[in-house]
């Protein structure tokens, strides 16, 4: 998480040390002045002393503040990493393996501990390691058996002490982390779910849920804030009985006063780098538990297997082959159970079948979201798993389930489908998919709500189906696309689709009959096995689940 | 000083025992360092003779015993008071969060706290993300701990202790605290100087903060899509670019917060240098003794520390300062809205605690007559409303089709009559008396209502379905059945008592919308039904059977089905029209 910037961390630490040093050098420094200086010696003797405690008052303040300015700096830099890192590690998961609100107090939280770990944990550590040698040395060479003291108190402090308050708050962290999860998750649920909550009178429930999840999160935070005060305890008690055994010593020694008063001094406030070493120690242990959840997400098995050295992407017209695909989503029964399905340059195929029976799976396996447990997916006669997943996604995609409205204008929803697109191109693929209406009321720099809430379930299927037209792959996939849509525009949205896709490579996966007598193949899908295929001539003239279909939707429609 | 927070603090007994506790240990604790630093000098300087040296040091001993017991207790209290205050905050915040938003609300409630704030203009105009509401409950809040358990106990000992340390070198030495008191003032000044031009900074750079959250999920929901369309990659660039502008941000407050740590710094050094050389110099000339010098030396930093540390947690306090901000901004900001709802709030508390048996029909009633008098709704910065002066009645025991083009305000009209709108114009009647002066509560619960896009809850299937009853788990099976979601549950990993996950990202649509119907066959005692769209997602052999489940749930009452599809519309009596906001037409059905 340093790469790159090592330098500046070197830089960063040896400043935080100089800052230290300066701070442990003045004081000895005045230490030794004014003691010498109460023997009367001449005044020569002192300039030198004198000189240093100016010299060290001013550096020490200067180095601090080139510490603290690198150190935030490279500390954020390592967090940007970080966040980009996560982000990029999801990208080829299939569905995400957490909740959302846990996912983001985790990606919040655990990269601020990335921070945390440069200029809270190492840029201290390496200081205080470094004024804590200058003063054991200077002790040494005063009395080496006040320095063995010093040496004793300050690995107490700076080691021993850190040491305990790491392993006791590493239990602490482990169950803080969940605890924060699981209030996030409540807050989620009262924020998404207010409606429903409203509604169903729940609201008062869900809040008490909510707060005790807080009780809970409370309980261990005191529990962390106990250590927390045990260690400061400890650390004041170690500092103030070094320096009282190294008087002790110094005066058995018979050691004279300049030097006793340096030694006492210097012990003193060498702790001052040391003694925040035991909160350090502390968050070190949440440091540690959050760099492992984070490559506990970046190891998520991608969804995919990507090819070591992918094929070269295939040149449209694309043929696709589908034999004998079995799919399967973990360790459910088989989604898909051995279809068999062609797609030929310009032939339009629909597939139909209950909820469930495998449609949507289809598409994911085509667009390499789901891997292929058995059979074969054939590009231009290649295996699909021969190529790079996104050069196989950037050539069948389309409208797919459960489309999203990111919180940006209108424009920039649509952009995403094309960046380099002209606005005479977004306008005609938003007229296209029958929203030319709603976008000339919205305005094309409004910024749609978010989870697209205040866009219409209709609006947002259209605004997804616009993307689709405007991308416009090779291969058209549409996973239902006048779902949610009223009758009337479901009906004009199809037309117009059908009308469209005419002579383009298109897979649709639909509920509605109507107008499937323009497509060149319907597929019938039931519990992941085709059990019916043909035109729809063909199809309607036998009995069976499409005809049964037919004839409800004949009836029902008026 | 937060002016909201402390007076939050003063009136939870909790929070103030403990912040009381919290403080007295820390300026005890600040004061002991005197006794510290006057046993050192006496022993350093020879003044206590050889044989009470010992003595000495035991005391000194037992000194620094008693600052090691008083941070104990300092620590102890700073978490209780830390905690308790969270918690009251939470208690305060999470209802507001929950108020429901159909169509905006959210977000219109957002940008009401926004312009709550005198001045703050925080959010104003864009709404608060949902993301950025969570990141503040969670985490937002948790950065309150830098300043209640650091800055406030600094701030109590900054302004005890240098005062003590003052008046000790003022009896020991003049000179020296002539120094002191004329260098000691320079750091408050400069500290409020720099932090009262970092304070718009840092303000700026906590919203950035949460936009960085809100961002980060936007992303994350969408990447599926974002993956469709071949940018999931992109968007690593943007993810990167926000946390780049989020560096430089922070970087040019740092530069400027860490200034003033510097000039304190500075000030604190060079004041120490100040009076060690003069020190010595009168050492020199005999005019000073050593215990006097030494005790100068050990105690003139001691002025400094405490408002040095002052400085530095102010600074790490600054974040907790700006979520406080926010949070007493989103819960005063519908403070004036809320107070009339609180009591309704309490009143129906006590019902929504009494089993759903007994509360089954409230007083028996039948189901009421609504009438809508030219009811108009405009949503804040949209031009067209979304219903123009609608005039409806509905009989009880109607069945009311309400069909239009998507975006026609069908569902604007529900959210209206569960009160998540409120009129701009004209009133909603319930049996003649006005919804606005209803309990709101009392009403919801005769209620039963089957949203577009239903929220699953982090909870199990079964409590998915008893949302808001304390149904059985036959009844909540029965629910199930009714609602054609029993098949699907049961072959779920954990069938009912599945935990479904973030919106519920394990049911596909249509099992989704069969749980909320579910939700609504397990309130047997509601006697107005509100669907809008329920079978939008579904294939057609599953809709006849949603369908017949629908009729059954309708039976004996009122009902007001948003449809787009014929089999829905043929169950109602009567069909109405609505058209870019404004009631068509409306026809009956033989």
């Amino acid at each position: 998480m340093i790469r790159g910037f090592s330098r500046r961390l070197v830089l960063a630490a040896l400043a935080g040390a100089a800052a230290d040093l300066a701070g442990v050098a003045l004081i000895a420094a005045a230490a030794w002045l004014i003691t010498r200086a109460a023997e009367r010696p001449p005044l020569a003797a002192l300039s030198v002393a004198i000189v240093a405690v100016r010299a060290f008052a001013t550096t020490k303040g200067i180095f601090r503040y080139g510490e603290r300015l690198s150190g935030h700096d490279v500390a954020l830099r390592a967090q940007a990493g970080t966040r980009e890192r996560l982000y990029r590690a999801l990208i080829p998961t299939g569905p995400l393996p957490r909740r959302g609100a846990d996912l983001l107090s985790r990606m919040v939280d655990d990269t601020e501990a990335v921070q945390d770990l440069l200029v809270r944990c190492l840029l201290p550590a390496v200081a205080a390691l470094l004024t804590g040698v200058a003063a054991v040395s200077v002790a040494a060479f005063l009395l080496p058996a006040a320095a063995l003291a010093l040496c004793a108190g300050l690995l107490a402090a700076g080691l021993v002490l850190p040491a305990g308050t790491a392993a006791a708050a590493r239990r602490w962290s482990a169950r803080l982390a969940p605890a924060r999860a699981e209030l996030a998750a409540r807050v989620a649920d009262l924020v998404h779910g207010a409606a429903d909550l409203a509604a169903c009178g729940a609201r008062d429930q869900a809040i008490d849920a909510a707060m005790a999840s807080d009780t809970r999160l409370a309980g261990l935070e005191r529990g962390r804030a106990r250590i927390n005060a045990v260690a400061l305890a400890v650390g004041m008690l170690t500092q103030g009985l070094t320096v009282v055994a190294v008087v002790l010593i110094a005066q058995a020694a018979a050691v004279d006063r300049v030097a006793t008063a340096v030694l006492a001094l210097t012990s003193l406030v060498a702790f001052e780098p040391v003694l925040p070493l035991a909160a350090a120690g502390e968050r070190f242990a949440g440091v540690l538990a959050a760099l492992r959840r984070l490559r506990e997400i970046a190891a998520t098995p991608p969804a995919v297997a990507a090819p070591a050295t992918p094929a070269p992407p295939p040149e449209p017209p694309l043929t696709v082959e589908i034999e004998n695909l079995v799919v399967r989503h973990g360790d459910r029964e088989p989604a898909l159970k051995g279809v068999d399905l062609t797609l030929t340059p310009g032939r339009r195929v629909a597939v139909i079948g209950p909820s469930g029976a495998g449609k949507s799976t289809l598409l994911a396996a085509l667009m390499r979201t789901v891997d292929i447990e058995s059979g074969e997916i054939r590009v231009n006669g290649v295996d699909i798993r021969a190529f790079a997943p996104d050069d196989v996604r950037a050539r069948m995609t389309g409208l797919t389930q459960d489309p999203y409205v990111f919180q940006a204008s209108l424009r920039d929803n649509m952009r995403l489908a094309g960046p380099e697109a002209s606005d005479a191109e977004l306008a005609r693929a938003v007229r296209r998919a029958r929203l030319d209406g709603w976008a000339e009321r919205t305005g094309w720099d409004t910024v749609l709500g978010e989870d697209g809430r205040t866009v219409s379930g209709g609006q947002l299927q259209r605004l997804a189906l616009a993307r689709a037209l405007l991308f416009d792959p090779p291969v058209l996939l549409l996973d239902e696309p006048a779902e949610a849509l009223d009758e009337e525009t479901a009906d004009l949205l199809m037309a117009d689709l059908l009308d469209a896709t005419r002579g383009r490579t298109t897979l649709l996966v639909t509920h509605r009959l109507r107008g499937l007598e323009q497509v060149d193949e319907i597929v019938v899908i039931e519990d992941g096995r085709v059990i019916q295929r043909g035109s729809h001539a063909e199809l309607a003239a036998v009995p069976g689940y499409y005809r049964d279909l037919w004839e409800s939707e004949a009836l029902t429609r008026r | 000083m937060h002016r909201d927070l402390l007076r939050l603090a003063r009136a939870e007994s909790a929070v103030r025992l403990h912040l009381a506790g919290c403080l007295a240990a820390a300026v005890a604790a600040g004061l002991l360092v005197l006794a510290q630093a006057e046993i050192l000098a006496r022993v350093l300087s020879g003044a206590v003779p050889p044989a009470g040296v010992a003595s000495a040091l035991l005391l000194l001993a037992l000194v620094v015993a008693a600052r090691g017991l008083l941070g104990w207790a300092q620590g102890i209290f700073a978490g209780r008071a830390a905690t308790a205050l969270k918690s009251a905050l939470r208690r305060r915040l999470l209802p507001r969060l929950g108020e429901p938003g159909g169509a905006g609300a959210v977000r219109a409630g957002g940008g009401a706290a926004a312009g709550g704030t005198a001045g703050g203009g925080a959010t104003a105009g864009s709404g608060i993300r949902s993301g950025e509401l969570v990141t503040l409950a969670g985490r937002g809040l948790d950065a309150l701990d830098p300043y209640l358990t650091g800055y406030l106990p600094a701030v109590a000992v900054a302004g005890v202790v240098p005062l003590a340390v003052a008046v000790r070198l003022l009896v020991a030495d003049l000179g020296t605290a002539v120094i002191v008191v004329l260098t000691l003032p320079l750091i408050p000044i400069f500290g409020a100087l720099v932090g009262w031009t970092t304070r718009t900074v840092t303000e700026r750079q906590w919203r950035a903060l949460s936009r960085l959250g809100g961002h980060f999920l936007d992303v994350v929901r969408g990447l599926p899509t974002l993956r469709a369309f071949g940018r999931a990659r992109y968007q690593a660039s943007v993810i990167r670019r926000v946390a780049d502008d989020h560096r430089a941000a922070t970087m040019r407050t740092l530069r400027v917060a860490f200034l003033s740590s510097l000039v304190l710094e500075l000030v604190a050094s060079l004041s120490l240098a100040l009076v060690a050389v003069p020190v010595g110099l009168r050492l020199l000339s005999g005019s000073l003794d050593l215990p006097t010098a030494l005790l100068v030396l050990l105690l003139a930093p001691e002025a400094y520390v405490p408002l040095r540390a002052m400085g530095t947690r102010f600074h790490a306090s600054m974040e907790g300062v700006a979520a406080a901000d926010e949070a007493f901004a989103v819960i005063d900001g519908r403070e004036s809205r809320e107070t009339a709802e609180t009591h309704a709030v309490t009143g129906g508390r006590a019902v929504l605690r009494v089993p759903p048996a007994a509360a089954a029909g409230p007083d028996g009633a039948a189901p009421p007559e609504i009438r809508l008098e030219d009811v108009t709704v405009r949503y804040p910065g949209r031009d067209v409303p979304a219903l123009d002066r609608v005039r409806l009645t509905v009989s009880p025991g109607e069945r009311v089709a309400v069909v239009g083009p998507s975006g026609a305000g069908k569902s604007t009209l529900l959210h209206l009559l569960l009160g998540f709108v409120t009129p701009t114009e004209g009133r909603v009647l319930i049996d003649g008396a006005d919804l606005a002066d209803l309990d709101l509560d009392m009403w919801r619960r005769r209620l039963a209502f089957v949203p577009q896009r239903p929220h699953l809850f982090a909870a199990s299937v079964a409590d998915n379905i008893a949302l808001g009853t304390t149904a059985t788990s036959a009844e909540i099976g029965a629910a199930a059945v009714a609602a054609q979601a029993d098949e699907f549950v049961t072959a779920l990993p954990d069938g009912y008592d599945t935990v479904l996950g973030e919106r519920g990202a394990n049911l596909s649509a249509g099992q989704r919308q069969r749980v909320a119907l579910a939700r609504a066959f397990c309130r047997p005692w509601a006697q107005v039904v509100l669907l809008d769209e329920p079978t939008a997602r579904l294939d057609g052999r599953s809709e006849a059977a949603v369908i017949e489940a629908t009729r059954k749930l309708c039976e004996g009452r009122t009902a007001i089905i948003v449809a787009h599809r014929p089999a829905m519309i043929d169950l109602a009596d009567r069909v109405v029209r609505i058209g870019s906001g404004s009631l068509v037409r409306g026809e009956s059905i033989s």
